[in-house]
């Protein structure tokens, strides 16, 4: 069972949640598509969406909600 | 009491400026910054600085106690909040001002009454300024809602009363649309500014964004003319002038003594600014809101009346009466300003923080350029997304866009893209130079000349 990460495409602000009272886009274990949003980065007070982009099992993030990124920064990791 | 120190809670281009202004008024100034603003040109400047707290605003620049305390532990006399983070919370205010600590701008009461839209607009009622035709206040549901929708006719605005800053406001185009987007729009404004309230406003159809520069001392108001802010993308202001293009003179005159009336009647303290919609077709004005804060756009002022408004600021808090009086401030000439952000405006404007590599400014007469940048600086991802702003003055308008031209095609940031291009072509739009413009004029520009330029500077 191989690991793959997810890595932010922007520098910013991750954000697990669409809004600070809804539930996250995904918890950890859930199964993920390719088209699935898993979060948010706030760069430069605009919000762009995180998808996936791979099919897995069992997501873990590795970086907390709200949390600063780095562009390139490994978010999350699924079993492929 | 004379000021000896001030502490300065923002950052970027902004803290630059008041370190400079309060320099020059020779104040000790302290720099409140976060994490990521260690290595800000504004920290480089300060006397002296203190850190506030991690790179998210939520928990620096908007974090209330972080900031009080700084204040508080570094014994400054002042603190100066900048524009935008908690530059319009009357709590912080409060605060700051509970602590034993001058706040540059004006009580917490003022912020609170002009900061609510609907008392705002009720207070310009009473003291005579033209309001845009809607609801007397808070509509009540969405009855009363549709009863005044119907009078003052379809599109019509909902505008959430904790709102700002162009957020907040739904337009509406006909009565059934409004029964669906009424009860969204207010749990929206619930969700995002903890008050569902909402008031109803007329679209006023092709209107221009005027605005009239104010300071008060608690006993006189001033006016400083009049700024026009046509030129917005999603509600944000782009391109900047003083004065607003063609207006006459007794139309000028009615503006800003309104503005002055305004302020007056509740006992403003320090610089503010009265925005108003302008309908060119009829040459009526309507108040829109009050912004009790300096403003981005401050300097265009600065350069057409020789007023440095944040040493104006300053002395004001420190309780000095006005330094100058209504009959010593006249316009000079005409001047622009360009907001540089870190935006592609080929790439639908999609922010882009990243290390500056190269940075020449123009020089010559009438040329200012307000920027925290320096080669090798890295902007952070975290804040807006302003990296300067270049401003030209000039004998006339023309003159002033001619010099404008210029220095646009002089000023040089390399190592992200920036919104330098989207100002040459404005620059250089025939529509701009005869001021054919109105807030809804730059988004269809985009989409059509402006995208038009950029596919035949591909194929050249």
């Amino acid at each position: 069972m191989s690991k793959t990460e997810i890595k932010s495409p922007l520098p910013g602000v991750f954000y697990r949640k669409p809004s600070p009272e809804s539930a996250p886009f995904k918890n950890d274990g859930d199964t993920v598509s390719a088209d699935d949003v898993i979060g948010l980065v706030e760069v430069m007070k605009s919000f762009h969406e995180v998808k996936a982009g791979l099919s897995g099992k069992a997501i873990r993030f590795i970086v907390d909600d709200a949390d600063a990124v780095m562009a390139g920064q490994p978010i999350a990791e699924v079993e492929a | 009491m004379t000021l000896r120190s001030v502490l300065i809670a923002n950052r970027g281009e902004i803290a630059v400026r008041i370190i400079r202004a309060a320099k020059a008024l020779g104040l000790r100034t302290v720099l409140a910054h976060s994490v990521a603003d260690a290595g800000s040109l504004a920290a480089q400047l300060a006397d002296e600085t203190v850190e506030i707290g991690p790179p998210a605003a939520k928990k620096s620049y908007l974090n209330i106690d972080a900031v009080v305390n700084a204040a508080k532990a570094a014994k400054v006399d002042a603190v100066h909040p900048g524009y935008g983070f908690l530059a319009e919370n009357a709590d912080f205010a409060d605060a700051v001002v509970a602590a034993g600590i001058r706040f540059v701008g004006p009580s917490g009461a003022a912020i609170r009454l002009l900061g609510d839209k609907v008392m705002a607009r009720q207070a310009a009622a009473r003291a005579g300024v033209p309001t845009v035709p809607g609801s007397e206040g808070r509509v009540a549901d969405l009855d009363e809602a549709s009863a005044i929708a119907a009078r003052i006719g379809f599109p019509v605005m909902a505008k959430a009363a904790a709102g700002g800053g162009g957020r907040g406001i739904r337009i509406v185009q006909n009565a059934d649309e409004f029964a669906r987007q009424f009860p969204q729009a207010s749990s929206e404004a619930a969700a995002a500014f903890g008050d569902g309230g909402l008031y109803i406003e007329k679209v006023i159809e092709r209107a221009r964004h005027v605005e009239v520069q104010i300071l008060g001392d608690g006993e006189t108001v001033v006016h400083c003319f009049e700024r026009e802010c046509s030129l917005q993308r999603r509600r944000q202001k782009v391109w900047e002038e003083a004065p607003a293009i063609g207006l006459p003179e007794d139309v000028r005159a009615r503006l800003c003594d309104s503005a002055v009336a305004l302020a007056r009647s509740v006992g403003y303290s320090g610089a503010g600014t009265v925005e108003y919609l302008y309908d060119d077709a009829t040459q009526q004005f309507y108040f829109i809101e009050v912004n009790t804060r300096i403003q981005v756009e401050h300097p265009v002022t600065e350069m057409i009346t020789g007023i440095d408004l944040v040493q104006e600021m300053l002395r004001i808090a420190a309780g000095d009466k006005l330094s100058v009086t209504q009959d010593q401030i006249s316009i000079q000439g005409h001047a622009i300003e360009c907001r540089i952000n870190a935006e592609d405006p080929h790439k639908a404007f999609m922010p882009a923080p990243g290390t500056i590599e190269t940075l020449e400014v123009p020089n010559g007469e009438g040329i200012r350029f307000d920027t925290m940048l320096f080669e090798g600086y890295a902007v952070p991802p975290f804040y807006d997304s302003l990296l300067g702003k270049l401003i030209v003055h000039g004998h006339d308008r023309a003159d002033c866009l001619a010099r404008l031209r210029s220095a646009l095609d002089r000023l040089v940031i390399s190592g992200i893209p920036t919104t330098i291009p989207l100002h040459a072509a404005l620059a250089r739009d025939p529509s701009v130079k005869d001021g054919r413009t109105h807030t809804r004029f730059l988004e269809p520009w985009l989409e059509t000349d402006f995208a038009q330029l950029a596919g035949a500077r591909e194929n050249a």
